[in-house]
């Protein structure tokens, strides 16, 4: 198991170099002079424009840039944005919200998830089951955006039960419905995806055994056959992780949360390297050690998975 | 997993759901019994700044409106007639419009308690023209003797003052220009011309997160992406003192999210009306809708360095195309009246603006428009296209005016979509426009020289469409050279005259504020700037 991890951890390097110098190049070749971009639909002037330039760190030839970028990034100074603001303050401004967000979008979704696919496989055919199959239907088909207004106009306008927005970025009680509408299209995977592997599970020669030797129902479930129905879901939950961080722009649009998504927005928007990459070289490490618990946890799921 | 631990895992999150709920309805607030409070603070729909608050470097909206509530300088515009008045300016004393005398009055402070003396204007506009110190706005002291030497054209300044500025004792300073410019008062009120503490240049990037300024706010906060929060100073000497206790700028990254907000009484006053909500929000708020033009105005350009452009008898087929353009019906409907027509290259409420100087030129006439392009001899290949950045919500718009082109004159036009600001700008100064392009512009300062001077001038910064005339380059010429503002503005105007001749630019509309306000404030109005004036808007007690 130790050598396991510790090849994982030496095999993230070069992904993480990879990505990160990926998404520097791909960030430059965005089309447009972003320091133009400054002065509006007004010319810039092109003494001042230069020496903006040059403080940037733009007028440097771009493999140069990049040197010195990384340099830097191993240091961990993660650079400047083109607003003079330190790239570190930015990413651990809108962290705290997103891993908020996320966190209870990821509990609703698995809490939620995984109990209604249960109840659902067990209950195969039942009116439960179906309507379960119809509901999850619904939230795939449904945009995101779509559903954010509906609960927006429903919450909010409606029953007035919560501001229309949300006011306090790091409030929990206020991120819930945000949470909610996030988390609804995983929660219908989820719940899909646990249904389906109970439903192959239930008939599991483990199955029979544990009923044959007289163990209590609760414990039949909960331990033989949940736990071997997982493992689908975990790998599902794992990479879901990071895209909720990553991909909330929508969703933190919609309730005026000021998150990673928002902040990336922005930085793309004005072509901001140093920004854009900042900001994907977390999430790389994000995505990187969400994958590693999930491979750890097959091996806590299935006794027959061992880890060298 | 076992049973009795997921039974746990159920409870908290119904729990957690309930406590969400319980605390999220009770901020509703009510708008009690209409006394005013003198030290509410009201939140305004706002966002990021790009730069650091600095007065020279804030060039675009979300930090200029910042900036101008932290800092006055020597005059500002009179929100109700549009003209300079005198703030920290005793006064200032010209003969020639070219060397100017300034006194100040005392007793004005900056918000750390230090006083605003002649230093504090002559350091911050060396150190704001200086090309080395990066300010977004260093152009704008280029009228001023000796700008050359902190921002030359090319290569590193040489000095670091300029020699048109000369501090005479703390509350005497005077100013050289290079040339009579009369109208230069208005320039003063632009908030590049702000007084800096001496705190500022030791660290000014640091100002620049916490700004110490003179202006009737002081400084509270700065929680970058969520909000920029003023409080009303209570030292502030000029004539516009807050009549609240301040404002908190709430960042907004989508406008509909900012209206759902107004309408609930989550936020107090509105920047501007999304497109979605535009059909509906005069019904929504009632009399705290505002609906007036501002001072900007869109027009499209023609790529005048393209041959199809020059000849002199084109200037009568661009004059058809103009006329082929029904602005009243694309206000009306594509653009759900937030737009007003335009008939002329200036925006209304400007000094200097003249009604309907664009004439018949500017009015939609089918039958004309088709016969004036006929005499010019028609368009090449028949067709047009106009370059825009798809990313400002310009494309139903362009579309709209394609339409009624062809169908007055059966010129095929199609839009040119670049993906964004940054890659049409970028066509656009490189001046490889095949034919024509967007074109807005917002006043700099409300005088008509604001809308002709930098956009119509031989070799002017913004002229994207290397329009050059002798005969506009002759009146402008004396129109800068004028004693006074009035004859300036009338030069100008004549200026203008021209250009309804030659057409460089097609007129189409000015913008307008869309906005409003919630049921916890009023006394609202808006400039023409399309900003609230911050200082007025009153508290109501809750």
């Amino acid at each position: 198991m130790g050598r396991f991890v510790a090849r994982r951890l030496l095999q993230m390097i070069p992904v993480f170099l990879g990505t990160t110098a990926l998404i520097f190049f791909m960030v430059h070749v965005l089309p447009g002079d972003p320091v133009a971009a400054m002065w509006g639909d007004k010319a810039a002037d092109p003494a001042q424009l230069a020496a903006k330039r040059h403080q940037l760190g733009l007028d440097q030839p771009l493999l140069q840039q990049y040197v010195t970028y990384m340099g830097h990034l191993l240091t961990g100074d993660f650079g400047t944005t083109m607003g003079q603001r330190k790239v570190i303050d930015v990413i651990s401004a809108a962290m705290p919200v997103t891993v908020r967000l996320t966190l209870m979008a990821f509990g609703v979704e698995v809490v939620f998830g995984v109990l209604i696919g249960l109840f659902a496989g067990l209950r195969r055919g039942k009116a439960f089951d179906k309507g379960t199959l119809v509901i999850t239907l619904l939230l795939i088909s449904i945009p995101v955006p779509v559903l954010g207004f509906l609960f927006q106009t429903v919450f909010a306008d409606q029953l007035k039960l919560v501001t229309p927005t949300v006011q306090d970025s790091m409030n929990f009680g206020q991120l819930l419905l945000p949470a909610v509408v996030l988390g609804s299209l995983s929660l219908a995977y989820v719940a899909r995806l646990t249904r389906t592997s109970i439903v192959e599970n239930v008939r599991a020669d483990y199955m029979r055994t544990a009923v044959a030797k007289g163990l209590p129902r609760r414990r039949v479930i909960g331990t033989h056959l949940l736990r071997n129905s997982m493992i689908p879901v975990i790998t599902f939950l794992g990479t879901d992780l990071g895209a909720l961080m990553g991909g909330a722009i929508v969703t933190e649009s919609i309730f005026n949360v000021k998150g990673v998504g928002n902040a990336m927005y922005h930085a793309i928007n004005q072509s901001d390297g140093a920004t854009v990459s900042g900001f994907v070289a977390v999430l790389v490490l994000v995505f990187l050690a969400a994958s590693l618990i999930v491979d750890l946890l097959y091996a806590v799921l299935d006794p027959r998975i061992r880890y060298a | 997993m076992r049973g009795a631990s997921q039974a746990k895992w159920v409870v908290t999150a119904v729990a957690v759901a309930l406590a969400a709920t319980a605390c999220g309805s009770s901020t509703s607030a009510s708008s009690g019994s209409g006394a005013i409070d003198a030290k509410g603070v009201y939140s305004y729909q706002s966002g990021e700044p790009q730069n650091p608050l600095q007065p020279a470097n804030a060039n675009e909206s979300l930090g200029s409106r910042v900036v101008k509530n932290l800092f006055r300088g020597l005059v500002d515009l009179d929100p109700t007639t549009n003209k300079p008045r005198y703030q920290v300016a005793d006064k200032i004393e010209t003969t020639d419009a070219k060397h100017f005398a300034v006194t100040l009055k005392s007793g004005w402070t900056f918000h750390d308690g230090t006083p605003v003396t002649a230093h504090s204007f002559v350091d911050a506009w060396n150190w704001s023209a200086n090309t080395k110190n990066n300010q977004i706005n260093s152009n704008w002291f280029s009228d001023i003797a000796g700008y050359d030497a902190v921002h030359p054209a090319k290569g590193d300044p040489t000095a670091t003052t300029m020699s048109g500025l000369k501090v005479v004792d703390d509350t005497h300073f005077t100013i050289d220009l290079t040339g009579p410019v009369s109208y230069f008062q208005y320039k003063l009120a632009y908030i590049a011309f702000s007084p800096l503490p001496k705190s500022f240049f030791a660290d000014p990037v640091k100002a620049g997160e916490n700004p110490v300024g003179d202006g009737p706010y002081k400084f509270v906060s700065w929680e970058h992406n969520k909000a920029i929060t003023l409080a009303a100073y209570d030292q502030y000497a000029g004539v516009d003192k807050a009549q609240n206790g301040g404002i908190v700028f709430k960042n907004y990254s989508a406008a509909e999210a900012a209206y759902k907000d107004l309408t609930s009484d989550n936020l107090d006053v509105l920047d501007q009306v999304d497109p979605t909500d535009l059909p509906k929000y005069k019904s929504d708020l009632g009399d705290r809708a505002v609906d007036q033009p501002q001072g900007g105005i869109v027009s499209i350009s023609f790529a005048m360095y393209q041959p199809e452009w020059q000849g002199v008898d084109k200037a009568k087929v661009r004059q058809g195309l103009s006329m082929a353009i029904d602005r009243d019906t694309i206000t009306k409907t594509v653009l759900n009246g937030s737009r007003l027509p335009a008939d002329s290259f200036v925006a209304p409420g400007t000094v200097g603006y003249k009604a309907g100087i664009c004439g018949e030129a500017c009015t939609f006439d089918p039958a004309k428009a088709k016969s004036m392009i006929a005499a010019g001899g028609g368009v090449p290949n028949n067709k047009i296209t106009i370059t825009y950045n798809a990313d400002g919500g310009h494309k139903e718009w362009v579309d709209a005016v394609c339409n009624s082109i062809r169908q007055s004159t059966g010129v095929e036009c199609v839009g040119d979509p670049k993906p964004d600001m940054k890659t049409a700008r970028k066509e656009i100064t490189a001046h490889t426009v095949p034919s024509m392009m967007r074109t807005g512009w917002a006043q700099d300062y409300p005088l008509n020289v604001s809308f002709l001077r930098d956009l119509y001038q031989t070799g002017a910064d913004s002229n994207d469409a290397l329009y050059s005339s002798p005969e506009f380059d002759k009146l402008a010429k004396a129109a800068d050279a004028a004693a006074t503002v009035d004859q300036t503005a009338d030069l100008y105007q004549q200026a203008e005259a021209q250009l309804v001749k030659d057409m460089p630019a097609i007129p189409l509309w000015y913008y307008k504020t869309n906005a409003g306000w919630s049921n916890n404030v009023t006394n609202v109005k808006y400039d023409t700037f399309g900003d609230p004036v911050f200082t007025q808007v009153e508290v109501k007690q809750k």
